[in-house]
């Protein structure tokens, strides 16, 4: 018997597979060429073209290559405000997402243990949004927020809105967005570590004389901590990079652009190239730099 | 539980009525039990007789469908499982994983606002060896300091009341004993009221002051080991605390102190203080030790009960004794134990043998024959295969 | 059991939470039966010819084919390449294993702009005229790391003395792949491939920047947000909601079944 439980903590310890390593060079190899050549060479195009400077009696969106630093320095100034607005937003619209989804998460992967059937139709209908269009789905919100809709009527008939409130278009209008959208990203991770929980600990903190409210805080969110890693990640990565919330033909407007929309805008409209890509290649080492230290901070490494 | 102090010595627990139902399963019934402030309890029975829900429901895990539970003379059975001064070695460790082993240790005594928290923890794991590894994580532990781990982070807090559920299992023969007696030094020095779940039933009996014997969700017996083991006053307590051999008879004549069975022409005699039925139909029993082998015919004496004419069917070498089953026409296979006094066995398989016994040995049990049958002891894969096969019928006819 | 307002708070709680997860569903859903004429934003009555007509509106159908086509595509690339990967990446012990996750990490930290941006630079830089291929293209690469670490998770649960059994009963080492590894993970092969499917067909923001002339679904829906979405939208996806929907929940029936057909006891 000791035996055997001492088996089981050598292979957690050392699960380090042991086979040589030609036929993983094999099984790797397409994947990493894929990688190298769609994924390493555009950043690098893009760190390329973010210094471009533009050709000389050339026409609209033609560049040739340079060193052009000053193109960071110009979209900073433009930009600034963006930036801070979109990492506000996602920022907000991440907490939001992760104080509604937990409780959902909860419910679905400890409560409703005792009911399978209960359980597997509420996690049905949290991924059931995945399964209908995302643009429709804002729109949606567009159209029941609209400023004549019966539901802003409704709202300020009842005085819970002023008599000139707008939902599109206001800060609001593009966060509450984000939330929905992300929800589901958010509850999926959280659920699943939760599911997993092995509710002896609770019983055991509680044998401890650990109140619930301290077991919860103790017990139950450090070990559904990489849910809820996962999940912020899910949703905060997404949310920066976003336009279609904060564009104005869904629920944003002129004051509410996002870094999204000044790069969409830039590189597909008004065909700025080098400024498109400083700003993408400036998120992206936002957006790493924040996920890096919060990887670290949180004490999950292992996520892929 | 009053914060930032320990119990002063240990609280009696008593339950009073206690039922309990899962959705189609009555798992504990009707249980009373008294266990004195200050003793080493052991509730003893096969798996899934009931001791973990007995566990849990005094703990608070667990609400009773019926009855009371008393700590201490006071009424805990709505009382919340963090509200009560009990702690728990649970069967499955339930370390928590995110904290090292001190934190784990260190857990009950922060929660009670408890001074000095590290330090006494640290002396916890000096307890049972294991503070060199303080600051591991549980999962670079072995089974085995898996579980002292869990024992410290109980034991720690000195809790007025301890449960214990088979605390030992995963350990090896030597750490076992060692454990036990350390357990046993801790609770005789602390004075802690241990309630102290096992199947082992020699585990039970070298460390208990009262044993329980449980079956089926009941209390079969309870007493000090000795008198359980000399004693059985069920088939179910003479075959599960080690072994018996069980007649069944019926009582032809009796003396003021003696009954006199007929078991197949042979007359057995058991002593009337030691035999719960005195009329009709009874059965009784022998402890294999207490058997002696004769190789030549014996003649009756007057305290000995005499078989004679078995043949020996199985001779097996264990060390400190030899285990013989002798075969009786008529009365069935007769198991004797018998200490190795001279270079190996006396008898050889196919030796006629007789055996005897001092009727002062004997034993009567309560159990009606035509009910209880001869208990099988589930020790062998071919009864536990046709008791799984049992219940997997029963549930198919329910579903 | 007793009833208590605190234990029926995370119920109604989650109840209420749901409801709102479905409402723009349900309005996509009744839309879709909206008797309207050039824009679908008033309702204007009920009727079901929307849904006889769909092809008639102009650019749906077309679009809701390249959008099932690409997703296909992606899905079988990426699922094929991704396999592999997760296969290598848990099985076999090799150097670089760290740059490798990381590689495979970074997509998925990876904005899509950022991303779309990046892939149309390097297809301007190229001279690459954008169209369906290019697209796939970029499906190909952001359904990949999804389908890795979904496998991945499958075959770590793989017991690998399953195999060396294979190996011991004199498998070769192709048998061995195709007779046990292969049917073992395939349950985690089709989640990924579910995966990548589901994301493809609901991408939007980089099929925008590599799609040249050519729509998809999504980009169908944006372009035709400024003047108006033509009903057959609507029923484009509430049909697609609807399979979608119906596919999962049947799995999720026969999964339970087999479960329990595994459970039940041999007799
Ligand atoms: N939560 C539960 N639901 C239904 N049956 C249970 C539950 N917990 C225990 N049981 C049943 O109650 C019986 C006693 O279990 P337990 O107390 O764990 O036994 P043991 O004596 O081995 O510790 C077993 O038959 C078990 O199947
Ligand atoms: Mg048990």
């Amino acid at each position: 018997m000791a035996f055997a439980a001492f088996a089981n903590t050598a292979q957690a310890v050392d699960a380090a597979p042991r086979k040589s390593s030609k036929i993983a060079l094999v099984l790797l190899a397409p994947g990493l060429a894929y990688l190298a050549l769609f994924f390493l060479t555009p950043l690098v195009a893009l760190i390329l073209t973010s210094l471009q400077a533009p050709a000389l009696y050339g026409d609209m969106g033609e560049y040739v290559y340079a060193f052009r630093w000053e193109n960071y320095v110009a979209v900073v100034n433009e930009y600034g405000e963006t930036f801070l607005r979109s990492f506000g937003y996602a920022l907000i619209a991440t907490m939001a997402a992760l104080l509604i989804s937990y409780p959902i998460a909860y419910f679905i992967g400890v409560r409703a243990r005792k009911w399978p059937a209960i359980q597997a139709i509420a996690l049905i209908l949290v991924i059931a949004p995945f399964f209908i269009s995302f643009l429709l789905r804002t729109l949606a919100w567009k159209q029941i927020f609209s400023d004549d809709s019966w539901t802003m009527e409704t709202l300020k008939a009842l005085s819970i809105l002023g008599p000139d409130a707008h939902f599109t278009g206001t800060p609001f209008a593009v966060i509450f967005g984000l939330t929905y959208n992300f929800i589901p990203f958010m509850t999926l991770p959280i659920y699943t570590t939760l599911e997993r929980l092995d509710t002896r600990y609770l019983e055991a903190s509680g044998d401890l004389y650990a109140r619930p409210s301290t077991t919860f805080f103790k017990v139950t969110l450090p070990l559904s901590m990489p849910g809820i890693v996962s999940g912020t990640l899910l949703t905060f990565i997404p949310a920066s990079g976003d336009y279609i919330n904060a564009s104005g033909d869904f629920l944003g407007g002129p004051s509410t652009q996002m870094v999204g929309n000044a790069i969409q805008s830039n590189f597909l409209v008004i065909l700025q190239y080098p400024a498109a890509a400083a700003l993408s290649i400036m998120l992206m080492a936002v957006i790493l730099v924040i996920v890096a230290i919060y990887v670290k901070r949180s004490g999950t490494e292992d996520l892929i | 539980m009053a914060t930032g102090t320990f119990a002063e010595s240990g609280a009696d627990l008593e339950l009073v009525g206690i039922t309990k139902r899962f959705p189609g399963f009555t798992a504990i019934e009707n249980l009373d039990l008294f266990i004195p402030a200050g003793s080493f309890f052991a509730l003893l029975g096969p798996s899934g007789c009931g001791k973990t829900t007995t566990l849990r429901l005094v703990a608070g895990l667990e609400e009773p469908t019926e009855g009371k539970i008393l700590i201490g003379g006071k009424d805990v059975t709505n009382m919340k499982s963090y509200q009560r001064p009990v702690n728990t070695v649970f069967q499955s460790y339930a370390l928590f994983p995110h904290m090292t082993v001190l934190e784990n240790v260190a857990f009950g005594l922060h929660r009670r606002g408890i001074k000095d928290a590290v330090a006494k923890a640290h002396e916890a794991l000096i307890l049972v060896e294991l503070d060199h590894v303080a600051n591991r994580k549980p999962q670079q532990l072995s089974g085995g300091q898996q579980q002292r781990v869990a024992l410290a982070r109980a034991v720690v807090n000195r809790p007025a009341l301890l449960l214990l559920d088979e605390p030992l299992g995963a350990l090896d023969l030597k750490l076992r004993r060692q454990m036990q007696l350390e357990l046993k030094a801790i609770q005789t020095e602390v004075g802690l009221t241990f309630l102290h779940v096992t199947h082992d039933q020699e585990e039970a009996m070298t460390m208990a002051d009262t044993v329980a014997v449980m079956n089926k969700g009941r209390i079969e017996q309870m007493g000090a080991p000795q008198e359980l083991y000399e004693l059985p006053r069920t088939a179910f307590v003479a075959s599960f605390l080690g072994q018996s051999n069980l007649f069944t008879g019926q009582v032809v004549a009796s003396t003021s102190d003696t009954i006199s069975l007929d078991i197949a022409g042979n007359h057995i005699v058991v002593p009337k203080a030691r035999a719960a039925r005195h009329t009709g139909l009874v059965t009784v029993g022998v402890r294999p030790e207490k058997l002696t082998l004769h190789t030549e015919t014996q003649t009756h004496d007057a305290g000995q009960n005499v078989l004679t004419g078995g043949v020996v069917k199985d001779v097996s070498f264990s060390g400190v004794s030899t285990q013989y089953i002798v075969s009786f026409p008529d009365v069935g296979d007769i198991v004797v134990f018998a200490q190795n006094m001279v270079f190996g066995p006396v008898v050889h398989e196919g030796a006629i043998v007789s055996v005897s016994w001092n009727i002062e040995r004997g034993f009567g049990i309560e159990d009606h024959p035509e009910q209880a049958g001869k208990f099988v002891p589930d020790d062998n894969t071919a009864s536990i295969a046709v008791a799984q096969r049992k219940a997997l019928s029963a549930e198919l006819e329910g579903a | 059991m007793r009833f208590s307002f605190g234990k029926a708070l995370l119920p109604i709680y989650t109840v209420l939470a749901l409801i709102f997860l479905l409402i723009p569903i349900g309005y996509t859903f009744a839309f879709s039966f909206n008797a309207s004429d050039k824009s679908n934003i008033v309702w204007r009555g009920f009727t079901f010819n929307n849904w006889t007509t769909v092809c008639q509106a102009q650019g749906v159908c077309d679009s809701f084919v390249n959008s099932i086509f690409i997703g296909v595509v992606a899905t079988a690339l990426a699922t094929a390449i991704g396999t592999a990967m997760a296969i290598a990446l848990v099985r076999y012990r090799f150097r670089f294993r760290g740059p490798v996750s990381l590689l495979l990490f970074l997509p998925m930290a990876t904005p899509e702009v950022v991303m779309g941006a990046g892939l149309a630079s390097q297809f301007l830089t190229a001279g690459v005229e954008k169209g369906m291929t290019t697209i796939i293209i970029a499906h190909t690469l952001f359904c990949l790391s999804f389908v890795v670490v979904t496998v991945k998770a499958r075959v770590a649960s793989l017991d690998p003395a399953l195999e060396e059994a294979g190996r011991d009963l004199y498998g070769s080492p192709a048998q061995v792949f195709w007779r046990i590894t292969f049917p073992l993970l395939l349950p985690g092969i089709l989640a990924a491939a579910m995966l990548s499917f589901a994301l493809s067909f609901d991408d939007f923001i980089i099929t925008y920047f590599n799609s040249g002339s050519i729509y998809t679904f999504p980009k169908f829906v944006y372009i035709s947000a400024a003047r108006g979405i033509p009903a057959q939208a609507n029923v484009i996806a509430s049909a697609v909601f609807i399979l979608a929907l119906t596919i999962v929940i049947v799995s999720q029936v026969f999964a339970s079944r087999k479960a329990k057909k595994l459970a039940a006891p041999i007799s």
